[in-house]
């Protein structure tokens, strides 16, 4: 396939900044309590709590987690593993349940640091484990992590039934941010932070994705790059799982469609993978807040289907291009 | 110059290299030759670095390959592996600009741009260069790796296979490129070949290979002889001077 000609790239461009402002707008509006009717005060405060934390959260973790798909994919050089798929969220949830566990008065930051470190350690060795796949099947990897994780996920679920904490455990199992307030979600900016970072390799973390042997040649660290991707992908992950819990899809969908669009080059499209997660979380975000209002579908609910048939659509249209 | 110094290398339990030993001085195009599992592509890879040294030294102009930073050494020397199997959306522009990647860390300056635009005309590949290397055809694809070699602006350039995917006329004008290389630009070139013809006809040195030992070494004329070549193959070419040129009848 060509990438598309200038012009419509530049219009898809437009387009999807447009489109992203306009969820901002809608999810800053959408709420219970009707801003227009109620005094400015009072308007400020629900602003300021509730509605502004909650749409900065939603951006910062889909940014944060398109980011760490593409990290993921850049590692294990295959383009349909993301850290729900190769067990790096599950991995992070049983670290929170291990810290729930044996240190009940963990902090949020404390918890998180625990689920890192499962996180890392999960990830860690699903890699490992892919290196012994054969290059020329790229789908036994997804299959297999998706085997990998549900083993995790069940370890996990397990665990919690024993203990009694199953109702704890859907808290971190199915991602919903209406709980973000003030207060509840600044550990996120953590992932701007990284996606900052990520950007400031963007030309190792190409070069990376040509492989081991032609990264060494142009003298880069290839083990330390990885070492550093593996962090970065453990830390985005844990902070997504405590703070709201986990959002399938986001870091499988939105590098495969930015790929067709701007290519693989990342210097340019590692800040459209980012616009991306953030628009297509926040999209999800808003209309699971719509969709029975004045209830909420949690965004995991709603991502896990929507997700699904980009997924599979993904898939469908590669298999057909050969 | 590089110097390989009792060199050997196993993988799992499995000998690749026993004591390898050669010295290859500067400004020479040196061709690799023999049987497949010889061990070719593993000594460059030593040299190159892609492999740790398990024991005996390399050196390249006179620094150990295992102890300077891996940054300085690769603006010294380059490696081209056989196919890396990418086939992902970037451009031919855009791969070969990481040749750059050594000098510039990814910020690339107009003398880069320059280096870019001379890898490109001289690959004949300015016609391509917009397009996404997925859809090249295999040659195509080889010879914009190649030129990404050639840009990143080293010594020493060592070329696992590049003839791999060429049709005869892009074999003999990457011969011929590679040959000017050496001859007007004073670099090294270190190439695997199988086509032991174009080791005859276009290299300045042969070093032929079996079972991870060197097995001759020296100018062509020397190494491309009937029993050498069957020592080497395990059966008998013949091999004719025509106009004062060595040809091999490998067939029959």
């Amino acid at each position: 396939m060509t990438i598309l000609p200038a012009v419509s790239v530049r219009a898809a461009a437009l387009g999807t900044v447009l489109f992203f402002a306009a969820l901002c707008a809608a999810s800053l509006s959408v709420g219970v309590s009707d801003l227009s009717t109620v005094d400015g005060t009072e308007a400020l405060d629900t602003l300021l709590i509730s509605r502004l934390p909650r749409t900065l959260a939603v951006i910062l973790v889909g940014a944060g987690l398109a980011i760490a798909g593409l990290i993921m994919q850049t590692l294990a050089r295959n383009r349909f593993v993301d850290p729900g798929i190769g067990g790096t969220e599950q991995s992070a949830a049983f670290g929170i349940l291990l810290a729930t566990l044996v240190w009940p008065a963990a902090s949020i930051l404390e918890k998180m640091v625990v689920a890192t470190l499962t996180a890392l350690a999960g990830t860690a060795a699903f890699l490992l484990l892919v290196r012994r796949l054969p290059p020329t099947q790229p789908y036994l990897m997804p299959l297999f992590g998706l085997i990998y994780g549900g083993v995790i996920s069940a370890g996990v679920t397990f665990i919690a039934w024993q203990m009694d904490l199953l109702q704890y455990l859907d808290i971190w199992m199915n991602g919903d941010f209406s709980g973000v307030l003030r207060g509840r979600y600044e550990l996120l900016w953590l992932a701007a932070l990284l996606v900052a970072l990520a950007w400031w390799f963007a030309d190792a973390l190409t070069i990376a994705s040509l492989g081991k042997d032609a990264s060494l040649g142009l003298g880069l660290d290839y083990e330390r790059m990885v070492q550093a991707g593996l962090a970065a992908v453990a830390l985005l992950s844990a902070m997504t799982v405590v703070v709201v819990g986990m959002i399938p899809f986001v870091g499988l969908i939105v590098p495969n469609l930015v790929s067709r669009l701007r290519g693989d080059n990342l210097r340019g499209s590692l800040p459209w993978v980012a616009l991306g997660g953030a628009g297509l979380t926040l999209g999800c975000d808003v209309l699971g807040r719509l969709l029975r209002y004045p209830y909420e579908i949690p965004i995991g609910t709603i991502l896990g289907t929507v997700g699904a048939a980009l997924a599979l659509w993904l898939l469908a249209e590669r298999h057909e291009r050969g | 110059m590089i110097e390989i110094e009792g060199v050997s290398l196993s993988h799992r339990g499995t000998p690749i290299l026993h004591e390898v030993s050669l010295a290859l001085p500067k400004g020479e195009l040196t061709a690799l030759i023999g049987p497949n599992g010889a061990g070719k592509s593993s000594l460059l890879s030593v040299v190159a670095r892609l492999q740790p040294l398990q024991s005996g030294s390399v050196a390249v102009d006179g620094l150990p390959v295992d102890r300077t930073p891996s940054r300085e050494l690769a603006r010294m020397l380059t490696i081209m592996r056989q196919d890396t199997g990418f086939a992902g959306r970037l451009t031919v522009r855009e791969l070969v600009g990481f040749g750059r990647f050594p000098h510039s860390r990814g910020r690339l300056t107009d003398e880069d741009r320059e280096r870019i635009d001379e890898a490109l005309a001289l690959f004949d590949l300015t016609a391509l260069a917009g397009r996404d290397l997925g859809t090249l055809s295999g040659g195509q694809r080889q010879r914009a790796f190649v030129a990404m070699a050639f840009c990143q602006g080293t010594d020493y350039l060592l070329l696992d296979e590049p003839l791999n995917n060429l049709d005869m006329m892009y074999a003999r004008q990457m011969m011929r490129l590679l040959r000017k290389v050496v001859d007007r630009r004073g670099r090294t070139v270190v190439i695997v070949l199988h086509d032991i013809n174009y080791a005859a006809a276009y290299a300045d040195r042969i070093v032929a290979m079996k079972d991870g030992r060197i097995v001759a070494h020296g100018p062509p004329n020397d190494v491309l002889t009937v029993g050498r070549l069957e020592q080497l193959y395990g059966y008998r070419m013949q091999v004719h001077r025509i106009d004062g040129r060595t040809m091999i009848r490998h067939h029959d």
